[in-house]
């Protein structure tokens, strides 16, 4: 549907595609200097199959929780997570994660690295290998299979992370600002080529960040996240090509759906801005 | 990219010959003034002897006196203390900086030990185990162990959580966090302050022989000061320097080539 704009409800669009992922009325709250802060309001929204979903928000909005609670890392205080139809009841491997922060193994190679989840998973010697094999050529990384996380980059090092999580092959792939620390050309670099590793594999993906450019040039759909209490405001499905090259960024459907999004959350820190007038009135 | 005055910027690096030329330097400098002092006869030998007179000395205490059986019970001393306590310091820090429980139940009663010297409970030991090795090797154990188990907690508290959660997500439990994680990123802090609390060992040493012994290296200090063989004294502490320099280059050494992936800098 090339043209419309959907609503921005958080109903689905009732398309018969699988449901991989449920989130169903999951909420955070923790107590901070006594007083009960919500971290995450009542939050449902379902993922399909090889759907590429961006979270959109602000920082303080509850994303990186939402995306802690479904790797389960942290427990919802309400609500739950389902994957497949089973409930999500700890961290597993059937949900890969990319953080922000630099998370390699610092005394493991890079290929040690991409390799760790197949050696927990008990994989043989010539599996493990043929696996970081092609994943390093896949990042570009050749000649640096060998070298320790301290040797490499930011881009690189995140590369590095993104073909570990995904050479465990997960069901789904989490990804929490996962470029947030790096330069704006490296950015756009890592964007394209995470579309390029993604169009082989398909996985399910949950990326999160506050660069609103990056969430419409990667993603299928965009939620638009609230701070305090984080909320999803609006589901915008991204109606673009699915071959994204950079120049997709100055199109005009691009700046369409971007400026939608950007009059949402101007809306929004309005409403914020004035709601906090009237508490110190 | 050495700019004028470079070698005094902060933190700043400098050329591997002029590091080891200053450090010979500072030797060489201190040698300079004690011979200075003695040769010219400003400080009488009983108060301090020659350089020369304490090589003599120390020659003699090879020949004559058996140094070497000493040195060995010194050694020995240290080693079994310090194994001992590094044993039982090594698990209990790493759980007790991994684990609340384990913090919460031994951290206050650590602390609380750790600040009474272990040359306050020479007389306890004595009377709990005699005068023997055991009693030395106590001292010892009592010294180190505390602020050794305290410290490695310390250092496995120093584990990033996202490095454990990113663990998780790649199919490592609970315990194998501990295999996979916690200790490959502490093994470089640990082998660090197994470094640092080895010459603490030796302080206890000296304390412990000092008090009711008849080898080691403390005692012969002891023994030489009664007949005011100052060169003796000398020489006995210079013996425990360079034995400490050398057991710290073995540590450092064994640190550059077990962690290659922490980089060639000087260890910390």
């Amino acid at each position: 549907m090339p043209g419309c704009f959907p609503g921005w409800a958080g109903e689905g669009d009732g398309k018969a595609m699988a449901e991989k992922l449920v989130i169903s009325g999951v909420s955070k709250n923790f107590i901070a200097k006594k007083r009960q802060v919500v971290a995450l309001a009542d939050t449902s929204f379902t993922v399909a199959e090889n759907e590429f979903v961006t979270l959109l928000g602000p920082s303080g909005c509850g994303k990186s929780t939402l995306l802690k609670i479904i790797a389960g890392l942290e427990e919802p205080s309400s609500g739950k997570v389902l994957l497949d139809g089973r409930e999500i009841t700890g961290p597993g491997r059937d949900r890969g994660m990319v953080f922000q922060s630099y998370t390699l193994f610092p005394w493991l190679t890079v290929r040690e690295n991409i390799e760790f989840g197949l050696d927990v998973a008990g994989r043989s010697r010539g599996e493990k290998r043929e696996v970081s094999e092609h994943y390093i050529q896949k990042i570009g990384l050749q000649g640096f299979a060998d070298a320790y996380p301290r040797e490499l980059s930011g881009g690189m090092t995140q590369r590095v992370a993104i073909a570990r999580a995904l050479a465990n092959d997960p069901e789904v792939l989490l990804m929490d600002e996962p470029f947030g620390a790096l330069d704006a050309q490296t950015r756009a670099v890592m964007q394209e080529l995470l579309l390029d590793v993604w169009d082989e594999s398909h996985k399910t993906i949950i990326f999160v960040t506050h660069d609103v450019d990056e969430a419409v040039f990667i993603g299928d759909t965009v939620y638009v996240m609230t701070a305090r209490p984080g909320r999803i405001k609006a589901r915008i499905p991204v109606d673009l090509p699915p071959q994204r090259t950079f120049d997709l960024k100055v199109a005009p459907e691009f700046l369409a759906i971007k400026k939608e999004i950007l009059s949402l959350i101007r809306e929004e820190a309005w409403k914020a801005a004035g709601a906090s007038d009237q508490q110190f009135a | 990219m050495m700019k004028k005055g470079g070698v005094f910027i902060p933190k700043g690096d400098i050329p591997r010959p002029l590091y080891w030329s200053l450090a010979v330097l500072s030797f060489f400098l201190l040698l300079l003034l004690w011979g200075g002092l003695t040769y010219s006869g400003v400080v009488t030998p009983i108060f301090l002897p020659s350089p020369g007179q304490v090589i003599r000395d120390g020659f003699l205490l090879f020949t004559e006196f058996n140094l070497l059986q000493d040195i060995g019970a010194s050694v020995f001393r240290v080693t079994a203390g310090f194994l001992l306590a590094a044993a039982l310091a090594v698990p209990l820090g790493v759980l007790m900086g991994s684990l609340r429980v384990w913090e919460a139940f031994f951290e206050p009663m650590l602390g609380f030990i750790r600040y009474i010297p272990a040359s306050a409970f020479i007389p306890l030991f004595i009377l709990w185990l005699g005068i023997g090795e055991s009693e030395k090797i106590a001292v010892i154990f009592f010294g180190t162990f505390f602020p050794l188990t305290l410290m490695i907690m310390d250092v496995t508290k120093n584990v990033p959580q996202d490095l454990i959660d990113t663990a998780y997500t790649l199919g490592v439990s609970r315990l194998g966090v501990f295999r996979r994680v916690i200790l490959p990123f502490s093994l470089p802090g640990i082998v660090d302050t197994l470094r640092i609390t080895f010459g603490w060992a030796w302080t206890y040493l000296v304390v412990a022989e000092i008090v009711a012994a008849g080898s080691g290296l403390g005692y012969m200090i002891m023994q030489a000061q009664r007949f005011l063989k100052t060169g003796y004294i000398i020489f006995g502490i210079v013996v425990i320097g360079v034995i400490g320099i050398i057991i710290d280059m073995s540590f450092k050494l064994l640190h550059a080539r077990l962690f290659p992936w922490l980089g060639r800098g000087r260890g910390r």
